[in-house]
């Protein structure tokens, strides 16, 4: 009897621990695709990663070509000619039309999606080392640390985002790198805080006090113990964050203190040809709808995640 | 009550002292210096000794930074290295504008969005609710410099001599004029602080022409600020429709609003009454949240649409390095935030007992 029950118990211990880890992440991600929104999301943002990935077999031209130099006739701020919409066949086709510099705006478009989903992701991704860093340690540590370092992310947010990030610039100087960072160090205390309240949680977690009883050292309970654990709502934070930083890194561009000509960045493109409008509206219509499109890709994607991830939510 | 606002108002100096020091450091470590700013290629060492003698900024900073706080605590923000007269001045005669534009913003997004809210939560997935949920989806990832541009485009081109036609640039039409508080109400004698008080509501220009019945000019300037407050407004409100709708939901599932229901009260008031009422305090807390936002967009449409406010003011100070205005704009706009945060807050616990323990 013994002999026969052994291996069946074996089987089933071994099938529960393979399973438990690999079933918990096909929870989330089905989670998440049960969300409309989501994966709305995730297929604009797809889209646009294949753009961004081929951006120079799509686009006809390179996006600093004046047509100018190429020898191609055009006038400046062209309006977009399309053969199949019926331009005549003997107009070369641009479909979004020439910028006052005689670029082809559908080729600059298209590389833009390469600056605006680096932009996206290294602003958030710094902001949010940053700020859990921050956050874990004021989390962790609590006592003075957490009253200094909180505090000083209380001055932080009492700025407008948009105010403190323009006075970083104009120290750092106007550049899409420096915009980038006064973006992300403009947000930090939105991770920090994020971070704080989801470490303070799983500090005080069975697992954890058991670590600790163990005689792992502080460090480890908080690199190996802890952050894994808390991670998860500044993750969520940060999906939708990165809609926020691209429009305020646009904005930044727009005003001047971002991207510089001739960089095919979308908000700088917009103030560039921005004395065009009246005349040539659809150099600010594309770029524009490009900003929308995949700052909505994010915050459907962030938004889905966010419901999917939220147990209190789970129906 | 009275103790949890003090113990508020309290908990935010070191904040605010934080928000002096951190301008003061960042304004000085700007690169490049004002007099060279100022005189081109005028600037000689000697003038430039004179220049920084005149504002300052020969002394050590710890000194320019004393010296500055204490003035502070005057009123007194310095003098404009650009314009050449006190910033306080500046500020007076920009920031009404950019007030108006955000407290027009405000109301568009409230009542606007509360609306909208309100109407895709009980239309639940109906077309209406989704159609809402769209716009709000689109709302919230539309730049606030393209929406402005576009509805420029819109109301100044398109539509130009139509009756919906909207003027795309500027605080008033050429050749109307508002007159100031201090002129209509006979009060020019006054001096010193009401009189700067009464300048600053003078250039509300919507109050202003409000209050003294100028409605034509009331008119005009409100014409001239639909667009830049829409352009504002939409970001904040496609986020209070979404909070509105899922609070409500929320709190339209709860027992206490099927009690009510039970006991054959009207859906009106049902929704309104026992619904709305708790599913606000979610929808105070985003609209004070959205307030930085309101600040931002306001600086940012101010140049599209050729206001001069506190935007406009920023951007031409940081051309010039003028120093003591950036330093200026920057510290009235983070006290104006912080107080107004504060405000939120306090009306939280007015709202919300279980905050006040």
């Amino acid at each position: 009897m013994t002999v026969g029950v052994e291996p069946v118990r074996d089987l089933a211990a071994d099938e529960l621990e393979r399973a438990a880890p690999a079933s918990l992440w096909r929870d989330t991600i089905r989670n998440i695709l049960r969300q409309r929104s989501a994966v709305i999301g995730l297929i604009i943002l797809l889209f646009l990663f294949l753009v961004a990935l081929f951006a120079p077999v799509i686009a006809p031209y390179g996006p600093d070509d004046s047509m100018l130099d190429l020898g191609i006739p055009g006038r400046r701020g062209e309006a977009p000619c399309i053969h199949l919409l019926g331009c005549p066949a003997d107009r070369v086709q641009h479909i979004m039309g020439l910028d006052s510099n005689l670029r082809d705006e559908f080729s600059r478009i298209v590389y833009g999606s390469r600056v605006s989903l680096q932009v996206g992701f290294l602003t958030v991704g710094l902001s949010i080392i940053v700020g859990s860093f921050i956050g874990a340690m004021a989390g962790f540590f609590g006592g003075a640390a957490d009253n200094v370092l909180m505090r000083l992310m209380d001055i932080v947010l009492s700025f407008p985002s948009l105010i403190l990030a323009i006075a970083i610039v104009t120290v750092l100087g106007s550049g899409l790198i420096n915009a980038q960072m006064a973006i992300a160090i403009v947000a930090v205390p939105i991770y920090a805080r994020v971070m704080r309240a989801s470490v303070l949680s799983v500090r005080e977690a069975d697992f954890v006090t058991a670590s600790r009883a163990l005689g792992e050292s502080s460090r480890g309970i908080l690199s190996r113990r802890v952050l894994p654990n808390a991670l998860t709502p500044a993750i969520v934070q940060g999906t939708l964050g990165i809609g926020a930083a691209i429009l305020e890194v646009a904005a930044l561009s727009f005003v001047g203190l971002g991207a510089q000509p001739p960089q095919a960045e979308w908000g700088a493109m917009i103030s560039q040809d921005r004395n065009l409008f009246f005349s040539a509206p659809h150099l600010i219509f594309f770029p524009g709808v490009a900003i929308t499109l995949v700052v909505l890709g994010f915050n459907l994607l962030g938004d889905g995640m966010r419901d999917a991830l939220d147990p209190r939510l789970n129906r | 009550m009275t103790m949890f606002i003090v113990r508020r108002v309290i908990s935010s100096i070191p904040v605010l002292i934080g928000v002096l020091v951190l301008v003061f450091v960042l304004v000085r470590v700007i690169p490049g210096d004002p007099c060279t700013a100022t005189y081109g290629e005028k600037a000689t060492p000697e003038l430039c000794a004179q220049f920084e003698a005149r504002y300052g900024l020969d002394k050590p900073l710890p000194e320019q930074f004393a010296i500055y706080a204490g003035a502070l605590f005057q009123g007194d923000l310095g003098t404009s290295i650009r314009f050449g007269r006190p910033v306080g001045d500046i500020l007076l005669e920009r920031l009404p504008v950019t007030v108006e534009l955000a407290v027009l913003a405000l109301l568009f997004a409230t009542i606007g969005g509360i609306t909208l809210g309100l109407v895709s939560a009980i239309r639940r997935n109906s077309s209406v609710d989704a159609g809402t949920m769209v716009l709000a989806n689109l709302g919230v990832s539309t730049p606030v410099f393209v929406l402005g541009l576009f509805l420029a485009f819109v109301f100044a081109v398109l539509l130009k001599d139509t009756p919906f036609a909207l003027p795309p640039s500027g605080r008033l039409s050429p050749g109307v004029s508002v007159t100031p508080l201090a002129v209509a109400w006979g009060l020019e004698g006054l001096s010193g602080a009401p009189r700067s008080f009464l300048d600053f509501l003078s250039n509300m220009y919507l109050f202003n022409t409000l209050v003294t019945g100028q409605w034509s000019a009331f008119a005009d300037s409100f014409r001239h600020l639909i667009l830049p407050a829409i352009a504002v407004g939409t970001i904040p409100l496609a986020i209070v429709a979404r909070m509105t709708r899922s609070s409500l939901l929320e709190v339209l599932g709860l027992d206490f609003v099927r009690t009510a229901r039970a006991k054959g009260l009207g859906e009106r008031s049902v929704v309104i009454r026992h619904g709305m009422r708790n599913a606000l305090l979610p929808v105070v807390t985003i609209i004070g949240l959205s307030l930085g936002a309101l600040l931002s967009g306001a600086i940012l449409t101010e140049t599209i649409f050729n206001l001069t406010g506190m935007g406009k003011t920023v951007f031409e100070s940081i051309e010039s390095r003028d120093y003591v205005t950036i330093q200026g704009v920057t510290i009235v706009v983070a006290i104006t935030y912080v107080i107004v945060n504060l405000v939120v807050d306090v009306s939280y616990a007015f709202l919300d007992p279980r905050i006040r323990l």
